[in-house]
């Protein structure tokens, strides 16, 4: 078989198995990988910006929050139709992530991802801060959306396929933008900023409408987020969860598409499952975890089919070393 | 690309194993509910087990020790019960999907105790239309006893903040009638459930608020607030606080050179967890209020009740330290939730919902005088009653009489 | 004034406490260019290490120097053994696996210790002194003498020893380091080594004030993060400089700002942050990136 062929049969029986998956799980099991989607589109518009452009952001927990509040707030407040505060918290999360790309654009590596760690810092106390609006405190009871009469489907089912198509959108666009001329400019700042400058690439264009995108991406998550949460409030969108989508990214694969949805995996189901090993350990059996999964697979996911290939290739000697990445672009922004 | 396709594998393998198929389960239809059989009843509770708020996690302990205590003594009608605890690392999605598994998977018959204001707002409307009893949460909130009849499933348990806010506004009419009052709270429902109860409270009177400051859980230290509250010149300072910063605003009094009235709320009363570590000599004269026994109390070295609850604790987890006030709290709400159980007719969610609205209850690990009561839709609220403490020499003193204030 | 005077002193006294932090983290990042997110979960751990051998009986200072010897072997063992795998890969790697050793160690801290607060004792005298109409306590004041002392030893390290200079070019460019004889590896088991010292030193200083429990340096981290990104992520001067801009910026801001009020006075130090480092993208104090083609 092609390349090709072999990709597009990988495609079809994976979106199959995802269409499939609601009918053979419980309904707390389906809200939990309709989470897993929306966590993947956040993952996936992080990734454009840390994997394939070399930003760091820590703080991209406050465009999901954003996102998720727009949406919430529609919903809630103006009885949007839930579909359209996708697109609206998308925008809102755009706009905010297009705004801060300009002075970000001044900063790299270590700093940029200071200062958007204070972003995300923050994002609860705004929340507070504007108890008027946002509930406050008290947080927000959002309807979920419920299945139309007469298609047959359950409400967790539902929620999980909408979910499932708004992703499915979401992957398809980041896949065509990363392959495309723009894919190759955004790649080529990572690679090396100077380079890329002789080439004529607009640098402070690209950047910025990436930060912008990537935080679209996380609005758009956010909306999803509320679909099957159903309720927000600050401490639903503290410092943690902008360190567990960038934890998400690296255990997928960094520049990595469809790393995004095992990463999302990762940060949604091993926290769980660490609690049912040993509950009083649950951070020691999940720290623990996430060092020996970068310790096998220090590429994340997207590296296994490397690894195996490699294997097979020289069973005999092993390295036992993690692999080192062919990029080092990352290491100078950071030093 | 052959990797890829084994990458694939593994994840839909990984899905697979994670759930076993959709069963089409009836809940709830029929003369039992879900949960119960006559051998056992089992009920679940998510509980910030990791995190910044896992100080609290006690709470469960003394919860499952009461619950370990009746069993070995032969259940509740027959029936041992099985309580069954998630970790939510205080996370509202994570308390969502804890309780969706709580109730779908494992199958409980009510949800007991769980913790934290956010997270059972966070639930309580799905709940209530699952018709699944959320009782006696670990949170006072004040809106889970206000709305009854649109949350009919949802209880508290502790009075809530508004009704400590009452007792507080009573002493002080009495004590210091033109109190002028500096505040210190916790930016988040709690500290401003408290904050709005006392200010409403004091309406009227004498006490006014002259000076307020928030501070976040996640803040590392409250000195340059407390530097602020000093220099507003109050003579009272209502200090509401979770236990870190109870202790340090204790330190903050006490270096300042300051000398009001401190009022600090029950969250951080408890001598072992605040006063020791902040010391005993800054503690003296401290007045807060409670609602059930203190174990370090010499005066209930002998109460039966006390004598339970610690031989109880310690059969169920040795290594637990029983002067820790959040065991008690548990013990406490267990075994109001026992009762109702004990009290409920038939074997059915819609049952223990009438037991639980109709309960009229001497908790013996309260203070004498301090009923646990709830009366259909008229009153929402267990407990409406705490008596004022104050700290002198090495334990706290019980001032005057059980102040009732019902909402 | 003397009401300003107190602001700004009881600012100095809390940027003092993220300045101590930030110090361990630029000595981390400076030996061996790791951003180092276990820092103050490290710290943690030492410090309930001093408590334990303290509540045995031992003397405080005994008690002190045995945590940072063991704080020290930690360090580089766990340089040895968890960090060293992953040398010369992918940098976001490196920060996830401290991100992990964040919640394992806190964990484990909890699990031993228990999450309740513990008081722990202060090696300074508890007493305060008045400086121009402002009250002063004599522990902020050996908590900056103890800085400035640490600023002026880890200048001495990385500017006067051969050794520094050792570290300095094993962080920066390992492969030529080694070509000239440097021992990279023993360089950065030593760096973490002395960061993780350096860490419980911070543990110790600021515990007596904000009382022990596994999430004693939660809070602290980010701000410490916010110190050394404005002082520049490889001067240690700037660590302390940085933390106490920030400790008296949200200060001053929270007191006579009245809109920004204690909620949002963390605002105040971010929003400085991001100007420096508008105009001088690598912090006050930092060395310039130097960017190749």
């Amino acid at each position: 078989m092609s390349e090709r062929r072999v990709r597009i049969a990988t495609l079809v029986a994976a979106l199959a198995v995802a269409i499939l998956l609601p009918f053979f799980f419980e309904p707390f099991r389906n809200n939990q990988f309709s989470l897993v989607l929306a966590y993947s589109v956040a993952v996936l518009g992080l990734n454009l910006l840390v994997g394939y452009n070399g930003q760091i952001s820590l703080g991209h927990g406050f465009f999901f929050a954003l996102g998720a509040y727009t949406s919430a707030l529609l919903i809630a407040k103006e009885s949007v139709p839930y579909l359209l505060t996708v697109p609206a918290a998308g925008v809102v999360a755009f706009a905010a992530g297009f705004v801060f790309g300009v002075p970000a654009l001044r900063l790299r590596g270590l700093y940029l991802a200071l200062v958007t760690l204070s972003l995300a810092v923050v994002a609860p106390q705004l929340i507070k801060r504007w108890g008027s609006l946002t509930e406050g405190t008290q947080g927000l009871t959002v309807n979920q959306p419920t299945a139309p009469g007469g298609i047959g489907l359950a409400n967790d089912q539902y929620i999980y396929l909408l979910t499932l198509a708004i992703a499915a959108v979401m992957f398809l666009l980041a896949w065509n933008l990363v392959r495309g001329q723009t894919g190759r400019s955004i790649m080529a700042i990572r690679d090396n900023e100077i380079s890329a400058k002789a080439m004529g690439i607009n640098i402070a264009r690209v950047k910025t409408r990436v930060f912008a995108v990537s935080a679209g991406y996380a609005g758009v998550a956010g909306a999803l987020y509320v679909f099957t949460v159903g309720f927000v409030a600050p401490e639903s969108f503290t410092v943690t969860l902008s360190l567990g989508l960038l934890a998400a990214i690296v255990v997928g694969g960094l520049g990595s598409v469809t790393g995004a949805v095992f990463g999302a995996l990762f940060i949604e189901f091993v926290p769980v499952w660490a609690g049912d090993v040993n509950q009083a350990l649950t951070g020691f059996v999940y720290g623990a975890v996430l060092i020996a999964f970068m310790f096998v697979l220090p590429g994340g996911m997207a590296s296994l089919g490397k690894r195996i290939k490699r294997i097979r290739k020289r069973p005999a000697k092993q390295d036992t070393r993690p692999e080192r990445t062919e990029r080092t672009t990352a290491r100078e922004g950071l030093t | 690309m052959r990797g890829k396709i084994i990458t694939l594998a593994v994840v839909a393998l990984a899905l697979v194993a994670a759930g076993c198929g959709r069963s089409s389960s009836d809940s709830g239809s029929g003369s039992s509910s879900p949960g119960i059989t006559s051998k056992q009843v089992t009920l679940g509770g998510s509980y910030p087990f990791s995190g910044p708020a896992s100080a609290y996690r006690t709470i469960a302990e003394g919860a499952k020790a009461y619950f370990d205590q009746v069993n070995a003594k032969g259940g509740v009608n027959g029936r041992k019960i099985k309580f069954v605890t998630l970790d939510d690392a205080y996370e509202p999605p994570r308390a969502v999907q804890n309780a969706r598994k709580l109730i779908q998977q494992d199958k409980v018959f009510a949800l007991f105790n769980t913790l934290g204001t956010a997270n059972n707002v966070a639930i309580m409307k799905s709940v209530n239309q699952q018709k699944v009893p959320q009782l006696f949460v670990a949170t006072g909130g004040s809106i889970f006893g206000s709305n009854v009849k649109q949350f009919p499933y949802t209880t508290g348990w502790q009075p809530d903040y508004v009704t400590e806010a009452k007792v507080y506004v009573d002493y002080l009419k009495k004590q210091k009638p033109n109190a002028k009052v500096a505040v210190l709270y916790q930016n988040d429902a709690f500290g401003k459930d408290l904050l709005a109860g006392f200010q409403n409270a004091a309406k009227g009177s004498n006490i006014k608020v002259i000076a307020k400051q928030s501070y976040e859980a996640t803040d590392p230290t409250i000195s340059s607030q407390m530097a602020k509250l000093k220099s507003s010149g109050a003579d009272t300072f209502l200090d509401i606080t979770t236990p870190k910063f109870s202790a340090q605003a204790i330190v903050a009094v006490a270096k300042l050179g300051w000398h009001p009235l401190h009022i600090l709320n029950n969250v951080g009363a408890s001598k072992a967890l605040v006063l020791k570590p902040a010391g005993l000599k800054n503690a003296q004269g401290i007045v807060s209020t409670t609602y059930y026994k203190d174990p370090e109390d010499p005066k209930w070295a002998n109460d039966a009740a006390m004598k339970d609850y610690k031989s109880g604790l310690k059969k169920s987890s040795p290594k637990a330290d029983p002067n820790d006030p959040f065991h008690v709290y548990g013990w406490g709400a267990a075994e109001t939730m026992t009762d109702a159980l004990k009290r409920m007719k038939k074997p059915t969610r819609a049952s223990l919902m009438e037991a639980v609205r109709s309960t009229n209850e001497k908790v013996a690990i309260l203070l004498p005088g301090i009923d646990v009561k709830l009366d259909g839709t008229s009153d929402g609220f267990p407990i409406e009653a705490m008596q004022i403490q104050k700290f002198q020499g090495q334990s706290w003193k019980l001032q005057g009489q059980v102040v009732q204030a019902p909402h | 004034m003397a009401e300003f005077v107190q602001v700004v002193v009881d600012g100095v006294a809390t940027g003092s406490i993220y300045g101590a932090l930030a110090l361990a983290l630029v000595l981390i990042f400076r030996s061996t260019s790791v951003v180092n997110f276990a820092q103050g979960e490290m710290a943690m751990f030492s410090t309930f290490v001093a408590w334990g051998i303290h509540q045995a009986g031992v003397p405080l200072g005994l008690a002190l120097l045995g945590a940072f010897a063991f704080s020290f072997a930690a360090g580089a063992i766990i340089e040895r053994v968890v960090i060293r795998p992953f040398e010369g890969g992918e940098p976001l790697t490196l920060v996830i696996v401290t991100l992990g050793l964040f919640l394992l160690i806190n964990s484990a801290a909890g699990w031993i210790w228990g999450f309740n607060n513990r008081s722990f004792p202060s090696a300074f005298p508890d007493s305060s002194v008045t400086i121009v109409g402002a009250r002063l306590d004599v522990e902020s004041l050996g908590i900056v003498a103890v800085l400035i002392v640490v600023v002026g030893l880890l200048y001495l390290l990385f500017q006067r020893t051969g050794i520094g200079l050792a570290m300095r070019a094993a962080a920066l460019n390992p492969d030529a380091s080694r070509l000239v004889g440097v021992r990279v590896g023993r360089m950065l088991m030593l760096g973490w080594g002395l960061a993780a010292l350096l860490g419980a030193l911070a543990g110790v200083l600021v515990a007596p004030q904000l009382f022990l429990d596994p999430n004693l340096m939660g809070g602290v981290l980010v701000y410490s993060f916010a110190a050394a990104a404005l002082g520049g992520f490889d001067s240690a001067i700037g660590a302390v400089v940085g933390g106490w801009i920030i400790g008296v910026s949200e200060n001053v801001a929270g007191t006579y700002v009245n809109f920004i009020g204690a909620d949002l006075k963390i605002l105040v130090p971010l929003g400085i942050i991001f100007v420096v480092l508008l105009v001088k993208p690598s912090g006050l104090f930092g060395s310039p990136e130097v960017a190749r083609a």
